[in-house]
């Protein structure tokens, strides 16, 4: 396999060039996008690369269209990713729905920027945290990864792949708009250096046939992809193990509701990840996310150095969300301190973990600035 | 041609456990969906290589009735499904089934950059003039003057004509026809189902609960003799001045071309862009 950028070595791009690399090397060869400050280098980077690997990039109508087109060639067995901002997240939103319910696998990055509407295009925010996690209505569970670097951005794009195809479900890169633009040294690694996890196919005709049930009692059926012969219906709808639509039964959406959401709870210590600095004998933890956690790392070292034992949370996974992980953090500090660049959403996740075992604050920052590292500290020993 | 029985057809292509359907007495899409299945059974087309898909509303739960692969998406959103299943797998034969509102209104933008792209479906769409089920609201395509539950009045707007605007949009074959018109809805299908390239086949459909019984027309033959009275054959119809045309819908084969397909289009740009690059020559 050629590819059309170096690999095994390291190269000086942008976040959202590292998260179309990744995308590539993770198997990735089907894109819909619509243009959209400041994702669209992804896009104009998977235009460049996708003819050349033999995938598909296509500029669709809208970012309803793009995130259908994404399910679409999912289902044929393609790895397949949409990237957007804020208000194009929004208008993905009801088929992202479609995706947890139908359990399609996908890719979806979100380069935030700040909202609400039009709001702020091209400056940096995580004002999309809730809208994540809780976008889409209904009940529901999905997956949420926050990279804070270049390097994590192509990192986690291909956990994001991995994840998507392991559990059969969508899973959200949530970036910022500082990542997405800033340029780092990332390390693009040869193919045979990445783990790539695909898909479970149904093994034969009856496992094909239950291709929404549980027939390996993890929560995670084999996906019967289109054009093998086994004639699978899809809907959105409310329906049976067998793909029936059933949507009157109480017991029928229970059973299936409670599935999807269980085949990640199930898995929340291994889906949950984070980076701890300094943490181990802290009585000031600070807790964030995506770029904010870089101004935090500098500012855990101002504290340490005026005598504050502080220490710090970085949170790679947003949902699911460990709230007992941070239920114990809180048994052991005095206070946890939520700088995030908007005007609360990390923190409500965080005090609910917290569980009143340790006073929470946030510190929240909108306009389109990162938290600078001595904002933090000054709030902190204020 | 040789019509097998309905019977032989229900047997081959319907799932039996998703028996009954929720048609309505009277309901045309049966119809529509007999005539698609007889093309499909006429050409001898591999069911394991088709993939239908469908929006939201009444047509839309068609491709649960049939044993095929299928997606019953979200309203409105088929032909962007349909994109990234033909484009991903350009082995797959795409059938699109659609409502009049499913297609032309909440889908409208897809339909029209469908057809503009040229994506290899051939749509099925079911023009009953109303939203049958969510209970009888007017749709883009409701005549002026007839009514709906959102227009008790008698619509005020002007009724969009899907065939036109797919001729216009760029589609290599459109066809319309009443679902009373079997055997050329039949021919329709098959020619539709054998070229490359975007493909439509609209029926007039009748939905005597939702929309003729607000109207006066309360069955579907009585829904039928409209039809008679309302529809005009093409021929005909390039004799007549635009105001004898007023109100009329005119039938039958209105485009029949041979543009290249999407897919033909980007293993093309797949090939400039490896030239490009140098990798081929």
């Amino acid at each position: 396999m050629r590819y059309p950028f170096p690999v095994g070595k390291s190269d000086f791009i942008q976040g959202d060039e590292a998260i179309a690399r990744a995308a590539i090397l993770a198997g990735c060869r089907f894109y819909a996008g619509y243009p959209i400050t400041p994702a669209s280098e992804i896009f104009e980077a998977m235009a460049l690369y996708m003819p050349l690997v033999d995938g598909v990039s296509i500029q669709m109508e809208d970012e309803i269209g793009s995130i259908a087109a994404v399910i679409g060639a999912s289902w044929t067995g393609a790895k397949a990713m949409t990237a957007t901002s804020g208000p194009g997240f929004s208008l993905m939103q009801e088929n992202l729905g479609y995706a947890v319910m139908t359990e399609t696998p996908l890719v979806l990055v979100d380069v935030q920027r700040g909202g609400p509407s039009t709001g702020q295009p091209t400056l940096a925010s995580q004002g999309d945290i809730m809208q994540a996690i809780w976008g889409t209505h209904g009940d529901h569970s999905l997956i949420v990864l926050s990279p804070s670097t270049v390097q994590e951005a192509f990192d986690f794009t291909i956990r994001a792949f991995n994840l998507a195809e392991k559990y059969r479900t969508p899973v959200v890169l949530l970036a910022d708009a500082e990542i997405a633009h800033m340029r780092e040294r990332v390390y693009i690694p040869e193919p045979s250096e990445i783990e790539i996890v695909n898909r479970r196919l149904p093994a034969g005709e009856e496992d094909a046939r239950l291709p929404f049930g549980d027939p390996y009692g993890d929560g995670v059926p084999p996906m019967p992809i289109f054009g093998k012969g086994y004639r699978t219906y899809v809907t959105g709808l409310t329906h049976d193990e067998r793909g029936r639509p059933r949507t009157v039964e109480a017991e029928v959406h229970e059973r299936l509701i409670r599935r999807i959401i269980g085949k990640l709870e199930r898995n929340r210590k291994a889906i949950f990840s984070y980076d701890e600095f300094m943490l181990e004998d802290a009585d000031v933890a600070i807790v964030s996310t995506g770029i904010v956690s870089r101004s935090v790392l500098r500012a855990v070292k101002v504290l340490r150095e005026r005598g504050v034992k502080a220490g710090m949370l970085k949170l790679n996974t947003i949902w699911p969300f460990d709230f007992e992980m941070i239920e114990e953090l809180a048994e052991r500090v005095e206070r946890i301190y939520v700088p995030e660049m908007n005007l609360g959403q990390l923190y409500h996740l965080v005090r609910e973990g917290a569980n009143g075992k340790a006073g929470v604050e946030p510190i929240p920052k909108i306009g389109g600035e990162v938290h600078t590292p001595m904002e933090i500290v000054e709030r902190v020993v204020g | 041609m040789h019509l097998k029985s309905a019977y032989e057809i229900r047997d081959k292509y319907l799932r039996k456990d998703m028996l009954p359907t929720i048609f309505c007495p009277g309901c045309g899409i049966g119809s529509a969906l007999q005539y698609t299945l007889r093309a499909i059974d006429d050409l001898n087309l591999d069911p394991d290589s088709m993939v239908w898909v469908s929006g939201i509303g009444c047509s839309s739960r068609v491709p649960g009735f049939v044993n095929f692969d299928g997606l019953h998406t979200t309203h409105g959103r088929a032909l962007a499904f349909a994109t990234g299943i033909k484009l991903a797998n350009p082995d797959l034969k795409v059938i699109a089934f659609m409502g009049d509102g499913d297609a032309a209104a909440i889908g409208g933008n897809h339909l029209i950059h469908a057809i503009r792209r040229n994506l290899d479906v051939t749509v099925i769409l079911i023009n009953n003039f109303t939203y049958g089920m969510t209970g009888g609201q007017v749709a883009p395509t409701t005549p002026k003057g007839l009514r709906g539950t959102t227009a008790p009045y008698g619509q005020f707007e002007n009724p969009f004509d899907i065939a036109g605007l797919a001729v216009s949009a760029g589609a290599n074959y459109v066809a319309r026809w009443s679902v009373f018109n079997y055997l050329q809805g039949i021919n329709s299908i098959k020619k539709a189902l054998q070229k490359e390239g975007f493909t439509l086949v609209e029926f007039l459909s009748p939905c005597p609960i939702s929309f003729g019984r607000r109207n006066r027309m309360k069955t579907a033959p009585e829904l039928l003799r409209w039809y008679q009275k309302i529809t005009v054959p093409l021929a005909k119809a390039r004799k007549m001045k635009p105001e004898e045309l007023e109100g009329k819908v005119v039938i039958g084969e209105f485009v029949d071309r041979d543009r290249p397909g999407l897919v033909r289009e980007y293993e093309a740009y797949k090939r400039r862009a490896k030239k490009a690059m140098g990798w081929e020559e």
